[in-house]
């Protein structure tokens, strides 16, 4: 089996649809002769043509509602935003329109676009290139939102997302891009859409997590001794899977959060909601939220200080387990 | 037998150039400019070092010692040519690449290297100079642009407002919606448009199938003109008359600056993956420098010596502020929070000192792992 980056299992998924599916297409800027800024699109101007890798004017608006159309009209566009900053001028297409299409319409037409987004911070770049800001999307009703944290699940949950009748924004965490290499399987195969990973089982202490963050809490379980850590990595933001969460919070009596988002109305602050509702009797104590702070992520020389470490995340399972 | 009719395919718009790539120049339309040799000199001098600080910004970045940078090689007349004709009382809003504009307005080399080593004090404008700050999103400042000089307007002020951005911000809606309104409102500014040919790797003729950038100004109502980008005077020039068209009320004006970005669009970037070798090289045949010492030279202005003296300085001032930028000193975390708001809400102040304690439980820095 070939070992791939994410980036590289991202570029695998698109070519191996894009070969099943001539509906498919890709959209965005620097996406065709030079495959993207990551390489996440290299090749497909070869192999495709200009007409399904698709360089587009520099106008995130336009890409994203040009999407929109060629889907009602039959196509099967990935859109992609060059990074997770600029997905701005894009909201009104996606919170107007995209996310409200099928609804509107009482099911006559729907949207099957998947928005591609580089996401998060960690790999030393100027303003608007660093965001984390899955907390809008999560919060639209009408949207899908999925992001992987290793190449298998990148691949797998991408061709999901391309086959899937809803929008789908699609975060890749661009600090794992190039972090490490896994095996993954050669042509199709899908990892679905709404389930989440248990990476690690234990019974002490639940970590939900996401993206990058994954990685990162790993190592910090990895740092501590006598503890039964059992980790969630969420896959998909939305639709969440619920079940897995609420199985292992039942279980483990404590729970922490960890994202590389800001704070407040964060997904963090739901995943707590969700658990005080139906489970708030069971829990030895009070949740606790491991996350960047309620500013904009620093510049290159500080943002280190302001993304979740190891070390954080330790106290973060240590404040809740000594509750 | 009906009438012949020929349609003849002319350009929309004006496109001015004075100083030849062999540094020729008609004599009447240097002399119209009303400049004298001491200001051929300024913008000569412009020009090295805003070249200079661009070499020594690139090797810094291949070192590891600042972040990733938006050269400005080959755009020098377009900077230098459009700064010199602005007053101090007029706003300048950049986009990423406009290095020399900042410093002829009066911004530090050191702040430069400080904003593109990662450090938001590089954003710290001094007091009382009218530069906004550099601005990453494509085309969002041309509004801003539009805003401040509309204000000038409203409030009675002879200032007008510079924008700068490149060929990829005229696809964006910003774009057109701060063209529309500035024409609407006859406000008193200048969009400059530097049209270096590519949007990361994306070439002008993907960005929009008008013949000219230009032309757009015609559609909002205001004139639009082209102009040799590579060429110091014919960008003075027409900036210098487009400013004193909005002093004078008469509103706004587009300005496309022709010309060609040399090298990658940042140093994340790889240009030999989207356009041939002998592209690049023709362009260098149209050097803005080169230009203007030939220029210089064939006056009689210009030595070997001046030439050898001159670049020994901008070293050495380059250099200098390389040494202030490497002497920096290591910022408080307080930095992170404290410039959120006027007034520091609860859960920042629990937030920073959450973080505060964190680091001294490490000895006051973050773990090393």
């Amino acid at each position: 089996m070939p070992q791939m980056t994410l980036v590289q299992a991202i570029n695998d998924a698109l070519k191996t649809e894009m070969r099943r599916d001539p509906t498919v297409i890709v959209m965005g800027e620097d996406v065709g002769v030079n495959g993207g800024v990551f390489r996440a699109t290299e090749g497909l101007y070869q192999e495709f043509g200009p007409d399904r890798a698709i360089d587009t004017p520099l106008a995130e608006s336009g890409i994203v509602g040009t999407a929109i159309g060629m889907a009602i009209n039959g196509l099967k566009p990935v859109a992609e935003i060059q990074f997770d900053g600029f997905m701005a001028p894009a909201f009104d297409q996606i919170i107007s329109h995209a996310a409200r299409i099928r609804w509107r319409s009482r099911g006559r037409f729907h949207v099957p676009i998947v928005i591609r987004v580089p996401y998060g911070g960690g790999i030393r770049a100027l303003e608007h290139h660093s965001e984390a800001p899955e907390a809008y999307y999560v919060h639209t009703p009408g949207l899908k939102v999925v992001i992987p944290s290793n190449p298998y699940d990148a691949k797998g949950l991408l061709i999901s997302a391309i086959r899937d009748p809803d929008p789908v924004i699609f975060f890749e965490p661009k600090r794992l891009y190039r972090a490490f290499r896994q095996e993954v399987p050669e042509g199709d195969y899908t990892v679905p859409i709404g389930k989440a990973s248990l990476v690690r089982e234990g019974t002490d202490v639940t970590v939900i997590t996401w993206g990058a963050m994954v990685r990162v809490c790993l190592q910090a379980i990895e740092q501590l001794e006598g503890i039964s850590v059992e980790l969630i990595d969420l896959r998909t933001l939305k639709p969440l899977d619920i079940e897995t969460v609420l199985t292992s919070v039942a279980k483990t009596g404590r729970a922490v959060i960890v994202q590389e988002a800001p704070r407040t109305c964060s997904l963090a602050s739901e995943l707590i909601a969700l658990i005080n509702e139906r489970l708030l009797l069971q829990l030895q104590a009070p949740v606790v939220r491991v996350t960047g702070y309620d500013t904009h992520i620093p510049y290159l020389t500080m943002e280190q200080y302001y993304l979740p470490d190891a070390g954080r995340v330790k106290k973060g399972i240590e404040k809740v387990l000594s509750f | 037998m009906a009438a012949k009719v020929t349609l003849q395919r002319e350009s929309l718009v004006p496109f001015i150039q004075i100083l030849g790539p062999d540094g020729m120049a008609n004599p009447n339309d240097v002399v119209e400019l009303g400049l004298k040799p001491h200001d051929f000199k300024a913008l000569y001098r412009w020009m090295v070092l805003a070249r200079t600080f661009d070499e020594r910004a690139l090797a810094l970045q291949r070192q590891g010692r600042l972040g990733t940078y938006a050269p400005l090689l080959g755009q020098e007349a377009a900077q230098v040519g459009s700064a010199y004709a602005l007053k101090p009382e007029d706003w300048v809003f950049p986009s990423y690449r406009e290095h020399a504009v900042l410093a002829m307005r009066g911004q530090s080399w050191l702040q430069l290297f400080t904003y593109w080593g990662g450090n938001e004090e590089g954003n710290r404008i001094p007091e009382g100079m009218r530069n906004f700050m550099i601005c990453v999103p494509i085309a969002t400042q041309i509004l801003h642009a539009t805003g401040a000089a509309w204000a000038a307007k409203l409030k009675g002020e002879k200032s007008c407002a510079i924008v700068y951005f490149g060929d990829g911000a005229t696809s964006e809606g910003d774009f057109h919606e701060g063209l529309n309104f500035a024409g609407v409102f006859k406000v008193p500014v200048v969009f400059f448009c530097q049209n270096n040919q590519y949007a990361i790797s994306v070439p002008r003729t993907r960005q929009t199938a008008s013949e000219t950038l230009a032309q757009k100004a015609l559609a909002y109502g205001f004139e639009g003109v082209q102009v040799d980008g590579n060429d110091v005077f014919a960008v003075y020039k027409v900036t210098r008359d487009a400013l004193e068209k909005a002093r004078a009320g008469g509103g706004p004006t587009l300005i496309e600056a022709v010309t060609y970005r040399l090298t990658h669009h940042t140093t994340a970037d790889d240009w030999t993956r989207y356009r041939p070798a002998e592209e690049v090289e023709m362009w260098k045949q149209k050097d803005p420098i080169k230009r203007l010492r030939l220029y210089l030279e064939k006056q009689g202005l210009w030595s070997e010596q001046d030439e050898a003296k001159l670049l020994e300085e901008a070293k050495a001032e380059i250099a200098q502020a390389v040494a202030q930028y490497e002497a920096l000193p290591k910022r408080d975390v307080e930095d992170i929070f404290k410039y959120m708001y006027a007034e520091m809400p609860w859960n920042l102040k629990e937030q920073l000192q959450e973080l505060k304690d964190y680091l001294a439980e490490h000895g006051g820095d973050l773990p090393h792992e």
